[in-house]
């Protein structure tokens, strides 16, 4: 089917039609889940920043080389490098790109966009999240008042300026995103998928609306009685969720609300090799931490006991007085 | 000591941002010298100041020594009134519960507009800078207070791309482009605050800084500045607001 800006209502329709949405358990491996990842796909990702990024479907998309990926997130941080670094994506649609305010410009963004033929598609960090509601929604734009009057829609023309047919007031119309596949990692879930999410939950409830599909990462599996016991904290319910994988510190060097805080000593390290050299300094990078473990547990091994610890600790203090 | 002696150029900026806002507003506010003058403001003068910050909080308390790293973590979530999802707490912008915006830049121009996206030509960029975040939304929405770095190449006539609008041509360019509310109020600088005409929405400047003279300001600057009829000196940092700031900031993490 040829690809369009927009998915045509029907269409959607019929892979929402031809999902298995019964109330199965959905449990499965990294390597497993991976599999709904295809070559070429449109990849929605969940968090913001450094929180709640589900680094190790990456890290797993990432050994699997998967190739011409496009990816949405509302903000990226290490992990767009590494989508360009490694060469899963070849663009990426976001509002903000760069490692983190603290360190300045990230240098694997700068040599893929500006030198590596790779496209960094911007639009204003609302845009984003009205570009999900309205694929969560089912409807094919939503408007908003933002971006007008800037450059950034000149680069959009994905983006439709109106007169409002009711007041006669200049709107900006953003496309609804509806990504084939959602990455988003949470504190827990049932083997069905009810997803509770703890602390900021960024627009990972649009996202998983609007996704064809879902692979959710997990902290913990718990009992579907469990998140009986407290369904005001479920956001996410299991009919939109494909696969459940369960993978403690799923976010790290990145933050997972509640349980850990960035692995600052690590991103620092990250940020030095790379920014001095984005293309052999990235290679060395994902060689040691990304291809080279056999395992997600030898990964955090290599970022070492006394680093997860310290993060850990850090995390937990959000819940003391 | 002498006056330039007692702070750094990044205290000094905080804390004049600090005193641009007023208690019992709500205040929505980017990561670095926002946050920390926010956060300065409300623990001085302005108890009753509600923080917004991006990644979904509602009146922010953020503890000292304890700086988040961005407006998506954690920390910014600690004895805060309320989370939100992201695009949730930037649609209060566009409803207009906010008072004003606070955000840093990296390049602004005579009419206040701000460019965090490309250095040189947009088809063939010298630099890609990171982007807008959510600049563009709150620059957009609602009244701005900008703090920055006053250099020469980030003064500029003309920015390069306008990322996040301010009064875009001047006169009445903004609201005809679809921005009827808000615009580029205040900015701050290690050298001067400055506002804008109320008729061609030019920059101009209000107040110098302790111990800044008028060629100072007009040498870092890449365009010819207009000074306010009323040009005053601003008083300098009471020891009561360095103390403040330093301990919420022990580590000088956005006040190096």
């Amino acid at each position: 089917m040829p690809d369009t800006l927009v998915e045509p209502y029907t269409r959607l329709r019929e892979k929402m039609a031809q999902r298995d949405r019964s109330l199965r358990e959905k449990v499965v491996s990294l390597e497993e889940a991976a599999g709904f990842v295809q070559d070429g796909m449109k990849v929605g990702i969940g968090g913001s920043t450094m929180s709640r990024t589900p680094m190790a479907m990456l890290w797993e998309l990432i050994r699997q080389h998967r190739k011409d990926l496009s990816i949405s997130r509302c903000i990226v941080s290490t992990d767009g490098d590494l989508v360009f670094g490694s060469g899963i994506a070849n663009h990426v649609v976001t509002s903000w790109f760069a490692q983190g305010i603290l360190w300045g410009l990230s240098k694997v963004m700068r040599h893929h966009v500006e030198n590596g033929g790779k496209r960094y598609e911007e639009w204003s960090h609302m845009a984003v999240g009205m570009r999900f509601r309205a694929g969560g929604m089912g409807v094919p734009f939503l408007p908003t008042r933002a971006m007008l009057g800037s450059d950034i829609v000149g680069q959009r023309p994905e983006a439709k300026q109106i007169d409002c047919p009711f007041t006669g007031e200049k709107l900006l119309l953003v496309p609804a995103l509806n990504p084939d596949v959602a990455l988003i990692h949470v504190q827990r879930c049932d083997p069905y998928g009810n997803a509770q999410i703890d602390g900021l939950q960024f627009m990972d409830i649009d996202l998983a609306l609007a996704a064809n599909s879902v692979i959710l990462t997990t902290e913990r599996i718990v009992s579907n009685d469990q998140i009986r016991r407290a369904p005001d904290q479920t956001k996410i319910p299991f009919f939109c969720v494909d696969a459940v994988v369960e993978v403690p510190y799923g976010s790290a060097p990145h933050e997972c609300y509640g349980l850990y805080e960035p692995m600052m000593r690590h991103m620092e390290a990250y940020v030095t090799q790379v920014n001095a050299d984005p293309v052999k300094g990235m290679q060395e990078y994902l060689d040691r931490y990304f291809y080279s473990p056999k395992s997600w547990n030898e990964y955090l091994s290599l970022i070492g006991m006394d680093e997860v610890l310290e993060a850990t600790q850090k995390g937990r203090s959000i819940y003391n007085d | 000591m002498t006056e330039a002696q007692r702070y750094t150029a990044s205290e000094i900026l905080a804390i004049l941002s600090a005193r641009q806002l007023q208690d019992g507003q709500v205040v929505f506010a980017g990561i670095g010298v926002p946050l920390l003058a926010a956060t300065l403001a409300q623990r001085t003068r302005c108890p009753a100041l509600t923080i917004l910050f991006e990644g979904g909080v509602v009146g922010a308390f953020v503890e000292p020594g304890k700086l988040p790293p961005s407006t998506n973590d954690q920390r910014c979530t600690k004895r805060a009134n309320m989370v939100l999802g992201s695009a949730d707490v930037l649609l209060l912008l566009q409803r207009g519960y906010v008072d004003v915006g606070f955000m840093g830049g990296a390049q602004i121009d005579q009419f206040g507009n701000l460019n965090s996206s490309f250095i040189g030509d947009p088809a063939k960029p010298k630099t890609r800078l990171p982007g807008t975040g959510g600049g563009n939304d709150i620059s957009s929405l609602t009244n701005m207070i900008v703090a920055m770095k006053h250099e020469k190449r980030r003064f500029v006539e003309k920015v390069d791309f306008i990322t996040s609008p301010g009064f875009i041509r001047g006169g009445t360019s903004r609201r005809d482009s679809g921005l009827p509310s808000g615009g580029m109020w205040r900015v701050i600088t290690e050298l001067a605050v400055f506002g804008f005409d109320d008729r061609t929405r030019r920059i101009k400047v209000l107040a110098l800084n302790p111990g800044v003279n008028r060629e100072e300001v007009q040498d870092n600057t890449g365009f010819r500045l207009d000074f306010d009829e009323k040009l005053h000196v601003t008083s300098p940092p009471t020891d009561h607001e360095l103390e403040t700031l330093r301990m919420l900031d022990p580590d000088r993490l956005f006040t190096a």
